[in-house]
């Protein structure tokens, strides 16, 4: 794979990328109330005692959500640590009605790790993990109602995150967002964060850093709040060649947070270091340290589903795929239900072609996606089976395979309708071989004397004359037999 | 004085189930005494005689019914620390003037279930942060007690100086408090009463507003120790609300004091005996001593290096915690708010805290916010819990040769309002004996011993093991035996 180099005045340069992403655990109530974590709840609808930050009242960990980052420390085959520590981070804001987010800082619940991205050639890259922890999430300001006061909503004051950190191992904006891609399908697959990016769900911050290729690590820039694959890959790109233009017009670049602005697709400064918040980070003496056994990490570990990277290996190996059509199935939840719910009926490979090439082409060109295929599984499974039945060819399937995708009407409907059913009679086939012999004795004297390329000639009659509904197969071996 | 209020609780109790009087007429007689009372000691902030009533008529209701509660019909001040239902809960601090909580604190509410019924909220120093009970917005509470040789108001000791007076004064049977480095030791020593302080994670801590998370923990004060046992057995137990209540079953504690303690080794910290102790505080110790000698049990000497950092490690870790548990106080959601001209946010935060917190709350906010701030962390926060775990070795070395500790409580008897109030580390310098067990987590009770020269009350203090209370209630009931404390504060005609 070629390297990604941004070209400048001076020559080359690389651009040096770590994630920090936010996951929203999928859990019915928050990380250390009771309260209900529901989407789309009228404001402050979801708010106990304990969000609202009330005198005397305490946080208590939710259980489940401990499970479910152990679980999605174990799918990014990272080091589970049997004690970590909750602490208090320390600032003042309306929506943080405690004056304190709890979070995990110098111990938390997922140490190092490591995850592999596809790259489009079809080899592999490693991109190290550093940490996951635990964090709540802070409430919603809203200043957009009223000119004169700013509206607080706490029912994402509470909430269940995990923040994943990689390392700075990630070298491009395509890189980046397969990373982003791949943790998505990671945490989808192990059902712990239904990773939807529009929701909010999942959140990313991007450390954006360039270097002459070989040099040390340049400084970095932190963007925030980048709330999509493709707003990610602007963001970066833009904010590469800001500090690109800086350092060669002889300038320095500031460690500093800044704003994505998916509007003006540029980056802004947010808060500079010196105006950087002394967060005061202590162990939160409300919570006692957060302890388990090997044997409960072991226990989650025994339920884990097969993960893509096992997927991939498997489909390669047992179904006989190639590495480019296993990784493209395995790369989303949804894509490698679908395959496999298909593929259990079929032939795999049959399945995976008519997924991969067919299904997706037809779903890109109507930008869908493949929860909202209108070419269900089951109907998928009809066409195979009328391929796999001989009932029609490969290539009267892909009109019918248009035809459904239309109209939503399932293959056999289209075949009766249409009659596109395949000739697999063979005295019909053989009336019509020997018509066209009948018709044309001089091509048949031709092939006989050893012109074999003419054996195409009379299949395409054939099919020509079936209205391509005789049996390539059957054509095939009839003809030969005939012209022999 | 009403022959009613000078009943032990355990008397009341008893005489209630034998229907010698009804709660009513019990509930009644506390609730003159703190109406005539009160607007001198100033030892409630919030009176609720109405509900006081209305709760002894349901108790009437139950005993009759025989299906009275451990605490049926009694009488009690709760610390406004404790959150209430529906009852001003402030804090002492003006921030949380008026402020209502719509829930219960776990300890209360397990007061209420055994039938107890609220005379009022106690007066405390704001937020808890005090020894004198001088800096509550709701003013200082006075000390029953006066000294022989003047007329001066005394303080009752604090924090929690409202419940200790009260008790002491005979304006209700018992009283809860909570204790951070000796809120409960400290006032009942000066107020001549019985306080205990329970092992940390023995009550839960749900509902009570926090000063220092890690040393908060809920007591009792009452006028003997039977009394503070059974309110403290009332009071204790596991909450699934607070991850730091222990799971631990609780005993008995009435059932504890059995009178006998031959062959028990009471542990005397030769670190206890600093610097200008007073001759009265040293003789009082030695009269403890003997006292538990002639009971049977064997005094051993023994060595707490650390002590003498405990207060250092005390105004470093309770601060700091402090800082971060009053962040809450914030003017947005509840309580005072103070609203700038400018609209500005900061100056809102600014002019709210500002103006809701005293002098004292504000120290404490700036030191630990100073302790935990980037490059003095590792100085102050961090050093500080490593001395608090020496601290803590200390005790748990002592306790592989004794079963329980004995020192003075205070180093000195009341002292005069305004006494101590130029001098931030002087005031501190009270909780010298208190604060070691706090950072350890231990469980310890004062009890009346003796009158100073003065005629002012003198403790001792009791410092047990980790979760056994039951031997310090023990040794405090032989304890109590042989003082035979039968002094009364003045102040108030008791």
């Amino acid at each position: 794979m070629s390297e990604y180099r941004v070209k400048g005045k001076t020559g080359d340069w690389e651009v040096i990328l770590g994630l920090e992403v936010h996951a929203q655990i999928s859990s019915k109530s928050k990380l250390f109330s009771g309260a209900p974590n529901d989407f789309g709840s009228e404001p402050n609808e979801n708010v106990s005692l304990v969000d609202a930050g009330m005198p005397g009242m305490l946080p208590v960990i939710n259980e489940y959500c401990i499970e479910q980052a152990v679980r999605t420390g174990l799918g990014l085959k990272a080091h589970i640590n049997l004690r970590s520590v909750f602490d208090r981070k320390n600032y003042f804001y309306p929506d943080l009605p405690q004056g304190y987010q709890i979070s995990q800082f110098l111990d938390p619940i997922v140490g190092k790790g490591i995850m592999h991205i596809d790259m489009p050639d079809g080899t592999t890259r490693d991109i190290g993990i550093t940490r996951l922890h635990l964090e709540q999430d802070a409430g919603k300001s809203l200043h957009e109602n009223s000119n004169k006061y700013s509206y607080i909503d706490l029912n994402r004051a509470g909430i269940a995150l995990m923040e994943i950190v990689s390392e700075p191992d990630l070298r491009s904006p395509e890189e980046a967002g397969l990373y982003l891609k791949k943790l998505r399908s990671i945490v989808r697959y192990l059902g712990t964060c239904d990773g939807d990016m529009e929701k909010g769900s999942m959140r990313c911050d991007v450390n954006v850093s360039v270097r002459k290729p070989g040099d040390v690590l340049g400084t970095r820039c932190e963007i925030k709040n980048v709330n999509s694959v493709r707003f990610m890959i602007k963001a970066i790109e833009f904010e590469a060649a800001r500090q690109i233009e800086i350092i060669e017009n002889g300038g320095k670049i500031d460690q500093e947070t800044r704003l994505f602005d998916s509007t003006t697709g540029e980056t802004r400064t947010m808060r500079s270091k010196e105006d950087a918040h002394d967060y005061r980070y202590f162990p939160d003496p409300d919570l006692l340290p957060l302890e388990f056994t090997q044997e409960y990490v072991d226990k989650i570990k025994a339920t884990l589903p097969e993960l893509p990277d096992d997927k991939k290996a498997r489909y390669i190996k047992d179904l006989g795929l190639s590495p480019y059509d296993a990784s493209v199935l395995v790369a989303d939840h949804a894509t490698t239900h679908f395959f496999e719910t298909v593929a259990a009926k079929h032939n795999p490979k049959l399945a995976s072609n008519w997924i991969t090439a067919e299904l997706f082409g037809r779903l890109n060109k109507a930008d869908l996606e493949i929860d909202a295929s209108p070419i269900s599984t089951d109907k998928m499974s009809g066409l195979l089976a009328l391929i796999e039945d001989n009932t029609i060819s490969g290539k009267i399937a892909k009109v019918v395979f248009d035809k459904m995708f239309e109209s939503g009407k399932t293959a056999a409907q289209i075949v009766d309708e249409e009659g596109l059913k395949q000739v697999t009679d063979t005295g019909a086939i053989e009336k019509i071989i020997d018509d066209i012999m009948a018709a044309n004795p001089d091509k048949v004297a031709e092939y006989r004397s050893g012109k074999d390329k003419l054996f195409a000639f009379f299949i395409g009659q054939v099919m020509k004359v079936s209205g391509g509904k005789a049996n390539p197969n059957l054509v095939n071996e009839l003809l030969k037999k005939k012209l022999a | 004085m009403s022959e009613l209020t000078n009943l032990s609780l355990a008397e009341a109790r008893d005489a209630l189930r034998a229907k010698k009087f009804s709660a009513k007429e019990l509930t009644q007689a506390y609730v003159t005494a703190v109406e005539q009372h009160n607007p001198k000691l100033n030892a409630f902030i919030t009176v609720t005689s109405e509900q006081a009533i209305k709760g002894a008529e349901a108790s009437d209701k139950k005993i009759a019914a025989g299906q009275a509660g451990a605490l049926e019909g009694i009488p009690l001040a709760i610390k406004d620390l404790f959150c209430t239902h529906n009852v001003q809960t402030t804090a002492g601090s003006k921030i949380l003037e008026g402020f209502k909580p719509q829930y219960e604190s776990s300890v209360t509410e397990k007061l209420w279930a055994a039938g107890a019924n609220m005379l009022g909220k106690t007066n405390l120093d704001e937020f808890a942060m005090g020894s004198s009970n001088t800096t509550s917005y709701f003013g200082n509470v006075i000390n029953p007690w006066r000294a022989k040789d003047g007329n001066k108001d005394l303080v009752p000791g604090g924090s929690s100086g409202g419940s200790a007076a009260a008790v002491a004064a005979r304006l209700c049977l018992a009283a809860t408090g909570t204790d951070t480095g000796g809120s409960i030791r400290q006032p009942a020593s000066f107020c001549g009463i019985v306080g205990i302080k329970p092992t940390y994670g023995r009550c839960s801590r749900y509902g009570t507003i926090a000063f220092a998370s890690s040393l908060d923990q809920a007591g009792m004060f009452a006028r003997n120790v039977r009394d503070a046992a059974i309110t403290q057995t009332v009071i204790s137990g596991h909450d699934p609300k607070d991850s730091t209540s222990s799971p631990k079953a609780t005993p008995d504690f009435e059932k504890a004091l059995t009178g006998n303690i031959k062959g028990l080794k009471i542990g005397v910290p030769k670190e206890y005996r600093v610097d200008g102790m007073s001759s009265e505080i040293a003789d009082l110790w030695d009269k403890g001593i003997k006292w538990l000698k002639e009971a049977g049990a064997e005094i051993v000497d023994i060595s707490l290096p650390h002590t003498k950092y405990a207060l250092a490690t005390y105004y470093i870790i309770a601060p700091a915690e402090a800082s971060s548990n009053l962040a809450r106080y914030d003017g947005i959601r509840y309580g005072l708010r103070v609203t700038p001209e400018n609209g500005a946010l900061n100056e809102l935060y600014c002019k709210t805290r500002a103006a809701g917190f005293g002098k004292e709350v504000k120290r404490r906010i700036m030191i630990g916010t100073y302790v935990l701030s980037a490059g003095y962390y590792d100085a102050y926060y961090k050093k500080a819990q490593r001395v608090r775990y020496l601290i803590a070795q200390d005790f748990k070395d002592a306790y592989t040769k004794v079963d329980a500790i004995l020192t003075p409580t205070t180093p000195s008897a009341a002292f005069a309002i305004g006494e101590n109030s130029k001098d931030p580390i002087a005031m501190y310098l009270n909780d010298v004996f208190t604060v070691p067990t706090s950072l350890a987590g231990l469980p310890a009770i004062s009890l009346p011993a003796g009158l100073s020269a003065n005629g002012l009350p003198l403790g001792l203090q009791i410092i047990g093991k980790a979760f056994d209370e039951e031997t310090v209630f023990r040794i405090a009931g032989v304890m109590e035996e042989a003082a035979q404390f039968k002094a009364v504060p003045q102040g108030v005609g008791v």
